[in-house]
């Protein structure tokens, strides 16, 4: 009989459903407010602004409170995780064997750590969109670019980590410890050797 | 004596690495507000050629930027430019009429405020004071209100503003009639100013002693929309 272990609590999926709920409402409303062929096909174009404004809001306010409603503690001890690096996290990104992991692999690590600094910097460059449509002093010639150029890069993370969490066959039970909260002993002990669950 | 007991076996040595990528991430990207602009325009003369290949890229760097819930439709047969205010007597073109006006072609670039530009936009139409001698205007009109066919969208230009080499009533835009999105059948358009001033789906031309705000105006944009010296762009 398989054996599973805890992976990822309550707060920390609560928190990553509301990040992936959130930022594809925000990539499709986006998509229609930037891409011709989409504002042509969907119009309503102020309805879609404040869809999209709103949801960003919502996002990044979600965000907040998860943590703070939540495991607090526990989110600041995986912070504190994905923070740290070891010799064999750089071995593990130079692709050189054996590199046991912990509870998080180095691409994991750097994967939740870039997709934070993305969100901070969407939601700059968002509020900066929205204040600089009403106030000139917050107009950068450079600000959309900035918002659509974050857009490109997220998407492309978002592709890999879509690829190693549903496709990749070594990989996709991931997908279980971020839904279910477990994951098998027997993987864990494969793909993340230094990790000892609780 | 040994210190042994205090330094760490190497695979426990830690670095505090994730919040240097979260610093250098966000650093970065906060420094593109000064530099993203420029970076921005090499990459997409790169992947001109190509870019219709690549999904999500907007093709020849169009948005389309709308204030009401539907773009305009146009229909040939019931279109009509109207020409009125300050005139002796009102007067109206249809889209047969302003085809046969004398046509001019030019290339110019389409700036945004917002941010973005799209180069050699070859724009063909009318000039103005061609479509103007339709009508005889009073002494005291000075200004042209350009009206949308997309309310409430307007905006003006002084006369001596609409009489810029460059200015442009744009019914074909790169060799096609214009499209919808673009603002069919017809556009204003004045290269020197940013795309605000450049009212699409046109289909009045009201004469008046001065110009007044336009939709973007009364939301705190410049009344004139000079491309790098308006709008908090350069000195304006």
């Amino acid at each position: 009989m398989t054996r599973y272990v805890r992976r990822f609590s309550r707060t920390e999926r609560v928190l990553h459903w509301a990040n992936a709920v959130g930022f594809l409402t925000l990539l499709g409303s986006g998509l229609v407010l930037y891409l011709p062929s989409l504002a042509v096909l969907v119009g309503r174009r102020p309805l879609v602004k404040d869809v999209h404004f709103w949801s960003g809001i919502g996002w990044v306010a979600l965000l907040a409170l998860i943590p703070l409603v939540g495991d607090r503690r526990g989110i600041l001890r995986t912070a504190r995780e994905l923070d740290r690096f070891d010799r064999d996290d750089a071995r593990w990104l130079l692709g050189r064997r054996p590199a046991p992991q912990g509870r998080f692999n180095a691409g994991q690590k750097l994967n939740a750590t870039i997709t934070a600094a993305y969100t901070f910097l969407f939601f700059v460059s968002g509020m900066l969109l929205w204040l600089g449509e009403r106030d000139t002093r917050f107009r950068f010639a450079s600000t959309v670019v900035l918002h659509d150029g974050l857009m490109y890069a997220a998407v492309i993370l978002l592709i890999g980590h879509l690829y190693l969490a549903v496709i990749h066959p070594t990989t996709r039970h991931a997908l279980r410890g971020i839904t279910v909260g477990t994951v098998s002993e027997d993987w864990a002990r494969r793909h993340h050797g230094k990790w000892k669950p609780e | 004596m040994s210190d042994s007991t205090n330094t760490p076996t190497p695979s426990n040595t830690t670095l505090r690495v994730g919040r240097g990528v979260f610093l250098a991430t966000a650093l970065g990207g906060l420094t593109s507000l000064w530099w993203g602009r420029s970076a921005w325009s090499r990459v997409s003369a790169l992947i001109g050629p190509v870019e219709s290949l690549i999904p999500l890229v907007p093709q020849g760097g169009w948005r389309i930027y709308t204030v009401s819930g539907t773009l305009p439709g146009f229909d040939p047969a019931s279109w009509r430019l109207e020409l009125n205010g300050a005139v002796k007597t009102p007067a109206s073109l249809d889209y047969r009429e302003l085809l046969t006006l004398p046509k001019v072609e030019q290339v110019s670039t389409f700036h945004c405020v917002t941010g973005w530009t799209v180069h050699n936009v070859a724009w063909g139409g009318v000039r103005i004071k061609d479509v103007l001698a339709h009508v005889t205007p009073h002494a005291d009109a000075h200004a042209l209100r350009f009206v949308s066919a997309e309310n409430p969208y307007d905006d003006y230009l002084t006369l001596e503003q609409a009489s810029l080499g460059d200015v442009m009533l744009a019914y074909e835009m790169d060799g096609k009639p214009l499209a919808r999105e673009h603002g069919a059948p017809l556009r204003l358009v004045i290269p020197d100013m940013y795309g605000y001033k450049n009212v699409k789906w046109l289909n009045r031309i009201e004469l008046v002693p001065r110009e007044s705000k336009g939709y973007w105006e009364n939301l705190g944009y410049d009344q004139n929309a000079w491309v790098g010296r308006s709008n908090g762009y350069g000195t304006a």
